[in-house]
């Protein structure tokens, strides 16, 4: 897993499809891993492999037109399930950018910690996005952490996107929220004593 | 002007507060279980440092556990695996283990509160989106991901941006065969599978105020299945009375002065929310879902909705749903038939739940071609079960009372409904796959889901009580 995330220009691969739940990125027969390595072979599983393992031809990770670090989905992207395998498996299959127009919140905060960008774009930005894909499936599209925008470069069409600025800072630099807590040890103390009960 | 519930609770767990950065937030009490631990623990190990307060941390086995023989090894190489490493992660940390074969182990949503771990004024976090439940006490509970269970064994806090506030109130008075299950499922339904996200919601309303704990853990539950960061209610009598006397329970003095603390938590009259919704009991009826999210949910006599009721954008994953589903567009549920019944999960598996399903189905027989699995969500409600003779009525009933763990909720162990089958269940997720690769799954009350046990179909409850 790369701990920095600032600039990138890639295809993207797109799965216009709403409220794609963390149980679709990862079933959870596949959670049975210590480590956080290896899920991504098991990404989007049911959409991408039948029962027997033969990939479904269909499915857009399996049509060789598509490639990129960029993913865009429909919106409530990661809806469900808390399971931190789920951006486990975005980041180890080669992603480092989700966009869609609505994220969940517990996938969002799973994504930044592990350095993967969360992109969220307006309804009609996102069907840009999807019509450009439709276009030429190898549309480079423009991320930029510094700057806060995504760009279609083969229209010049851009938005802005919001990130809030200490994680803006963690992913620019590389730096994890443990670090700054453990910082915190003389208030967090502090603040122990200053409770008579454990509520 | 006055505080929200929330905000109380909040207020007073922050340990930093700064400009452009999320708040450090003091946790009380954490959770954690055999699935989204292991990785936290190995970061801890990777970095060189203990767990900061170890008798604030319990741990449980209970989402890949089997359901049957457990006092036998488990048979699944990588779930035995994950479960061996839960219990020598806890033991060379120092916490607290209730595993396979111990009396409290269960469902961890289900133990906490019957122990009385779970209190009024908690911050309450697990690596276990339904972490919400244990907001039913008026505790500020949430789920997280494993980088933030890391987080909470190193500092006991945990980073986190101030949600929103939302209201969700519920008046009037709850018909018969209506349960709270279906107030929830109504309202994911009216404002959908992400219409609260962003939200912390405190549940409130006559309705809400009348219902015992055990109703009031599975309203909570189901908060995130509408994108909710967590579900609350402020404590009241009825909490205090559940909680009198447990386990892990303040005692004497000490109850006295957390009973006046207690007392404190609700929202002031003039406490300002982002957003206020209101609903009446009165409107739900026994509810069921037909799609692959919660927020596809419909009252159990309507129609599910036609390709002409819904806006264009919405029907490409509208049709893959009920594709999924094997269902047609304006078609009803009822008569509809099916194969497997699910009692159980953290929304509803607690004694009550079993309670109310043993007192329907008393003197009834299952139907012939359909398999019934009833999960308790803890050992001490197997226990109880026993006691009360609850489980000589299921098993009259040609139902199979199993042991305790998440079971075919999502399906980890060897608890998965067959592909193509359809289930009924007492869970809260009905998402592709989540019982069983291409297993199709309704959301329903357990009353309703005990009424399809007997006539094997999808059945108004009403008629039969």
């Amino acid at each position: 897993m790369s701990k920095i995330f600032q600039h990138l220009v890639s295809s993207a691969v797109p799965v216009p499809i709403e409220n794609i739940d963390t149980d679709q990125i990862i079933p959870a027969r596949f959670l049975k891993a210590t480590t956080r390595d290896g899920f991504g072979e098991n990404l989007f599983r049911d959409w991408r492999f039948e029962a027997d393992n033969t990939p479904k031809a269909d499915f857009v990770l399996n049509n060789p037109i598509y490639s990129g670090k960029i993913l865009v989905a429909g919106k409530n992207f990661g809806c469900g399930s808390s399971r931190e395998h789920a951006a486990w498996a975005i980041a180890d299959y080669g992603f480092k950018v989700v966009v869609s127009s609505f994220f969940a919140d517990i996938f969002k905060n799973n994504a930044l910690n592990n350095f993967i960008l969360p992109v969220q774009v307006s309804e009609a930005f996102l069907d840009k996005i999807f019509k450009a894909i439709e276009n030429d499936p190898k549309a480079a599209i423009e991320v930029d952490l510094e700057n806060q925008f995504i760009k279609i470069n083969a229209t010049g069409e851009q938005e802005k996107f919001d990130i809030n600025p200490y994680k803006k800072t963690c992913l620019l630099n590389g730096y994890d929220d443990i670090d700054y807590l453990l910082s915190l040890r003389k208030e967090i103390e502090t603040y122990e004593q200053s409770r008579p009960f454990n509520f | 002007m006055g505080k929200t519930l929330f905000d109380k609770i909040w207020d007073s767990h922050i340990v930093m507060s700064k400009p452009g950065h999320p708040d450090a937030v003091y946790i009380n009490t954490h959770f954690i279980h055999e699935v989204t631990s292991p990785q936290a623990f190995d970061g801890l190990r990777k970095r060189g440092i203990p767990v900061f307060r170890p008798e604030k941390t319990r741990a449980t086995a209970d989402h890949n556990v089997p359901t049957m023989d457990q006092h036998l090894p488990i048979k699944e190489a990588l779930s035995r695996h994950q479960v061996e490493m839960l219990t020598k992660n806890t033991a060379e940390f120092g916490v607290e283990l209730y595993g396979l074969g111990h009396p409290y182990q269960g469902i961890v949503h289900v133990i906490g509160p019957e122990l009385g771990i779970t209190l009024p004024g908690m911050t309450i976090v697990c690596g276990d989106s339904h972490t919400s439940t244990h907001g039913a006490f008026g505790a500020i509970a949430f789920g997280i991901g494993t980088s933030e269970v890391e987080q909470v064994l190193a500092t006991q806090c945990i980073l986190q941006y101030k949600p929103k506030r939302m209201k969700i109130e519920v008046n009037g008075t709850l018909k018969n065969g209506v349960l709270s299950k279906d107030i929830i499922l109504y309202i994911i339904s009216k404002i959908s599978a992400s219409g609260a996200t962003g939200y912390f919601v405190e549940y409130a309303g006559e309705a809400i105020r009348s219902l015992s704990m055990e109703a009031r853990m599975t309203i909570c539950n189901m908060s995130i299945e509408m994108g909710a960061r967590g579900g609350m209610i402020a404590p009241d009598d009825t909490t205090f009375a559940y909680i009198k006397g447990r386990e892990f329970a303040p005692q004497g003095e000490a109850w006295d002065k957390a009973l006046a603390y207690w007392k404190t938590l609700y929202s002031d009259a003039d406490a300002q929310f982002d957003v206020v919704l209101t609903f009446d009991a009165a409107d739900i009826e026994p509810q069921i879902t037909y799609g692959t999210n919660p927020g596809m949910g419909m009252g159990i006599t309507q129609h599910i909705p036609a390709l002409s009721q819904l806006d264009e954008k919405e029907v490409p994953s509208f049709k893959k749903s009920l594709d999924y589903m094997d269902l047609q567009p304006g078609a009803p549920l009822l008569g509809k038939k099916i194969d497997y019944v699910f009692i159980g999960s953290c929304t509803n598996s607690r004694i009550e739940d079993l309670r109310l399903v043993a007192d329907f189905v008393k003197g009834k027989q299952k139907a012939e071609d359909v398999v019934v699995w009833i999960v308790p969500g803890s050992k001490q409600v197997e226990a109880q079960a026993k006691a009360e003779g609850i489980d000589k009525v299921l098993m009259a009933a040609g139902f199979q009372l199993r042991e305790p763990g998440c079971s075919a909720c999502l399906g980890m162990n060897e608890d998965k409904v067959p592909a193509g089958m359809y289930c009924i269940s007492t869970s809260n997720r009905n998402f592709e796959g989540r019982q069983g690769p291409n297993a199709r799954t309704f959301l329903a009350s357990p009353l309703t889901a005990a009424a399809a046990a007997i006539t094997g179909r999808v059945t108004d409850v009403r008629e039969m009580v």
